[in-house]
């Protein structure tokens, strides 16, 4: 029955870890040792301070070869935690690793009850559920499956660029695909970037060139994914481009078209420059854009609307680069990892109405100011409201849509240190006096804290406190025609009035609106306030719970250019060490059909979602591809018949396992087995 | 579907021209109601503040009159139209339902007098009910002489929105906007809907109760306000009556209509200003009534 170390019985060994006190100090680990020792079929029972450390490892190993045992099992912490640590060292002294197998007594006892003698019992319970479940173990082969070097990225912000020219200078292939006509994200709009104040498009742009002309990277922007299927190492995916009505390889960006548009006068808001300016229905959305291509939008194109334009573009192209007729069309690609690199969005201003923005034409937000103060933004970089004048004095206003209860908890980490770069930027440009309303100042980061003091320096001021409101309510002849900023300073203890002529509301970032539809796409998680989901935050703070699918930037949190770009690099590695590799060993626990009693009825194969499931037409039998199968057990449930396996979670492994959980514990193991037979 | 009142103290007598303006408005829009039996005082916030477990039990004997009086209704909706009323109601209702301990207590008080309380019943704003329930567009349909061309500024007072909203935004309410526009007047957009007033603060300590006062009808007038409406008996009392005293002590010249907004609902629905209560005001909106019927007829 049992095949390994030369003998059929099962010989046991036990080992219950100390995990220093996380363990030791609620379960009486001495007596669970004792009492597992008395158990049938172990032969080996011991404690041990610190069971994952290379002593405990080699007491297994030694074990194994001074008493011939062939089944391991071992109560400490999560199996997600060192499961694969210990079946390592198990099969580093010989024996297949599936005959071990690990209780969890710390996630699920120590560190969940509080009274010693229920932990111990609980402890003994598991222990005992464990050794009469190992009984019925088998050698398993891991399966080992290629992996396709190639490399899917979506979203082409910093995060995007970064991790596809990472990736693309190790020689592998990478298909980078953007949703905008363009790629630089939300760093191309900046225009200084903290604590350095080096220009965001002159450190930008020389990468998005880069990528545009890379060899190993094809680039498809103003494309999305529709849709992917396939597992770690051979993803296949489908994505759209959008029609841009325009085509692409012949359009060289001179902008003939632009200028013979029917229409002589912009006239629709630019989404670049945050509505500050205007376009037309066909432009390009910034100087540097990438690819250099021109797009319509039919929205405002006067022929999608009336089909009666006298089309005066066509003309003005002489490369024939125009085609109103394009449609969408569509890629099918092979990858082997995916980086998710969608980026955020910034909080909409109106919903904390008591600032007023979109009420006062001189509120504005960060992400508007940022154009406001570039050169090459809508003043070209002269701060002038929206009712034509130049400031005099400006506020302000951090946290909105941060730190709040009735928005979004939590902190957005870039704002402190994006409105002191505002307020330098406003105070170089136009002298005025500026105004920070703070919280708290959060600068933590190599040389951010120098470059607050640097601006205390410069003049401009902190007042403490969340603002109540901006409001145009003037009580002082001082405040007409100026808005007002109503404040409890908490270091002088008093509400202050300050009147100013222009507002900046410090905006916090978001996850974008269609996450979770990406979250659902992807097939990964995501925590409450919906940023993507991390496998660990310390550990594995690119992986998520998908294998091959890798996370970078602002979509898995708030975060800054700097730490966005370490991360986009670390996603990139995760993606090259697969790639290295060359293949990946797949888990065993897969399940297979027992052909002779397969009636065919094929239940399973809708229930499958990882599709894994197929027919045999000459034999009328289901059919599991195992390199698909996830184990995840929903095809064994719903068997008719009986007639699918899943290796691990096999029935007298399950039901011997509840027995030992069971009290009943008079019935021999052996016994049971004729039982279950 | 038929709804239960509770006037208070305030509608009864000082505010009396608010019941007065609000019931009549209510039969002219078919809204179904009756008043509640036997209720007793709210508590206000001058009984929270000094015990707040007798204040609790005071209120929740409203809401068990309520759950035994309408015990065969589908739904209890309970319409308190004075902002303290009904903000002491809702927050007794919060409070009972989020803390099981102190409830056992409430309601082993009023088993004592023989009233059980389930947790049932919903506290209702007029505006809540006219505006959500009811609809601006109904109310629309139903006016027969518009407010053409009469500005008037909303004022919620402190407690409608605050500190629980439950049918309006607590920074930026509209909802007695909205039904300024249905009557075809014209909301005026100002930034004080909410502050405070002075409340009791104008009776006791007068150098701190004006100036709130003077701020809210000053801007008001500023903003060209032909009226303000208010939804609350203690903050349209100090803002009416108090003008001669802030006249003199800012040296201004305010002298600005402030009129329950179910009183302006009353006009443009057709009602007359002595139904509606409007004899008792100091300060006649004359404005308003020349806008009724083209300025035909002048009332008194």
């Amino acid at each position: 029955m049992f095949s390994t170390n030369g003998n059929n019985t099962p010989r046991i060994g036990f080992y219950v870890c100390h995990c220093g006190h996380n363990i030791a100090s609620l379960v009486d680990v001495e007596e669970v040792r004792k009492y597992v020792a008395t158990l049938p079929g172990v032969v080996v029972s011991r404690d041990y301070k610190y069971m994952c450390s290379d002593p405990g490892q080699e007491l297994i190993q030694q074990d194994i070869k001074e008493n011939k045992l062939n089944r391991i099992v071992v109560a400490s912490c999560s199996p997600l935690l060192h499961e694969h640590t210990f079946r390592v060292a198990t099969e580093k002294a010989g024996l297949n690793p599936y005959f071990f197998h690990m209780v969890n007594i710390r996630e699920n006892v120590s560190w969940v009850l509080d009274n010693r003698e229920i932990a111990t019992e609980k402890s003994k319970d598991l222990a005992r559920a464990a050794i009469r479940r190992v009984f019925f173990h088998k050698p398993l082969e891991k399966k080992t499956v290629p992996i396709n070097p190639a490399v899917l990225i979506v979203g082409g912000g910093i995060a995007g660029i970064q991790a596809a020219l990472t990736i693309a200078n190790a020689g592998k292939k990478v298909y980078l695909v953007e949703r905008d006509a363009t790629i630089g994200g939300h760093m191309a709009m900046f225009d200084k970037t903290f604590p350095t104040l080096d220009c965001a498009a002159c450190i930008l742009t020389p990468k998005m060139s880069a990528v545009k002309s890379h060899p190993n990277i094809t680039l498809w922007t103003y494309s999305e994914v529709e849709k992917i299927d396939g597992f770690v190492g051979d993803y296949h995916v489908k994505v759209k481009r959008k029609p841009r009505y325009v085509i692409e390889d012949l359009c060289v960006g001179c902008m003939d078209c632009i200028e013979a548009c029917i229409y002589k006068e912009a006239k629709y808001p630019d989404e670049f420059n945050q509505g500050l300016s205007k376009r037309k229905p066909i432009y390009i959305p910034f100087p540097q854009a990438t690819p250099m291509v021109v797009l319509f939008d039919p929205e405002t194109c006067i022929d999608f609307k009336s089909h009666r334009c006298k089309k005066t573009c066509i003309e003005a192209c002489d490369r024939d680069a125009i085609d109103l007729k394009q449609v969408a069309t569509y890629e099918n690609i092979n990858v082997g990892t995916v980086i998710l690199s969608t980026g955020f969005q910034t909080y909409d201003a109106k919903l904390s109405p008591q600032y007023g923005y979109g009420k006062f034409p001189n509120v504005y937000t960060s992400l508007e100011v940022e154009r406001l103060v570039n050169a090459s933004g809508p003043t070209g970089g002269e701060v002038i409201t929206r009712d034509g004048k130049r400031p005099k004095s400006v506020g302000i206003i951090h946290c909105v849509g941060s730190r709040d209860e009735k928005s979004h908890k939590w902190c957005s980490r870039v704002c402190c240190m994006y409105s002191l770069k505002l307020a330098h930027l406003i105070k170089e440009h136009t002298g005025a006096e500026v105004y920070n309303f703070y919280i708290d100042m959060r600068t933590p980061g190599k040389g951010y804290e120098e470059f607050y003091d640097k601006l205390m320096n410069e003049g401009v001021h902190f007042v403490r406190g969340r603002v109540a409101e901006v409001t145009d309510w003037a009580i002082i002849p001082e405040e007409e025609q100026k808005l007002t900023i109503r404040v409890e300073d908490t270091l002088i203890g008093v509400v202050r009035r300050i009147p100013v002529d222009m507002v900046v509301l410090a905006v916090g970032m978001e996850p974008k609106d269609d996450a979770s539809e990406i979250r659902r796409l992807f097939n990964i998680s995501c925590s409450n306030e919906g940023f993507f989901l991390e496998r660990h935050p310390k550990l594995a703070p690119v992986n998520t719970f998908t294998d091959g699918i890798f996370i970078a930037g602002a979509c898995q949190g708030p975060r800054d250019i700097p730490d966005t770009v370490a991360q986009a690099g670390a996603a990139a590695a995760e993606c090259l060490s697969l790639i290295s590799a060359g293949s990946i060993e797949l888990e065993p626990n897969t399940a297979s059909i027992i052909e002779k009693y397969c009636s065919g009825c094929k239940s399973c194969i809708p229930l499958c979602p990882y599709t894994a499931i197929s027919f045999k037409e000459d034999i009328k039998k289901a059919y599991i591809n195992e390199a698909l199968c996830k184990g995840c057990g929903t095809c064994v449930a719903a068997c008719p018949s009986g007639s699918i396996l899943q290796n691990l979670f096999e029935d007298d492994q399950i039901f011997s396992e509840i027995d030992g959980l069971l009290k009943f514990a008079g019935i021999e193991p052996e016994k049971k087995e004729v039982l279950h037979a | 579907m038929r709804y239960l009142y509770y006037p208070g103290c305030s509608l009864k007598c000082t505010g009396r021209s608010y019941e007065e303006s609000l019931l009549p408005v209510f039969d002219e829009l078919k809204i179904d109601y009756v008043e509640l039996n036997d209720w007793n005082c709210c508590g206000a916030t001058a009984y929270m503040a000094v015990d707040e477990a007798k204040a609790f039990a005071i209120a929740s004997r409203n809401l068990a009159l309520a759950e035994e009086q309408f015990k065969n209704e589908k739904e209890i909706n309970i319409i308190a139209p004075c902002s303290a009323c009904y903000m002491v109601l809702l927050k007794t209702k919060n409070y009972l339902d989020s803390n099981k301990f102190e409830l056992a207590k409430i309601k082993a008080a009023l088993r004592e007098s023989g009233l059980n309380y389930e947790g049932k019943v919903r506290i209702r704003h007029p505006l809540d009910v006219l505006v959500n329930d009811l609809g601006v567009k109904e109310i629309a349909k139903a006016v027969k002489y518009p407010l053409k061309g009469i500005k008037v500024a909303s004022y919620y007072g402190c407690q409608t929105v605050r500190p629980i909203s439950t049918f309006d935004d607590a920074r930026d309410p509209h909802t007695m906007d909205d039904l300024v526009k249905a009557i075809g007047a014209e909301p005026v957009d100002w930034p004080l809907k909410t502050r405070c007033c002075g409340a009791s603060l104008t009776g006791i300590v007068e150098k701190v109760g004006l100036p709130l006062s003077y701020v809210i009808l000053n801007e008001a007038a500023k903003r060209r306000a032909d009226v303000v409406a208010t939804s609350c008996p203690l903050c349209q009392f100090n803002l009416e009556c108090y003008q001669t005293n802030i006249n003199t002590k800012y040296q201004s010249d305010l002298r600005i209509g402030v009129v329950y907004f179910s009183q302006l609902m009353g006009l443009a629905l057709g009602i007359s200003p002595k139904k509606l209560g409007m004899d008792r005001l100091f300060i006649k909106p004359e404005i308003v009534y020349k806008a009724v019927k083209g300025g035909e007829t002048v009332y008194v």
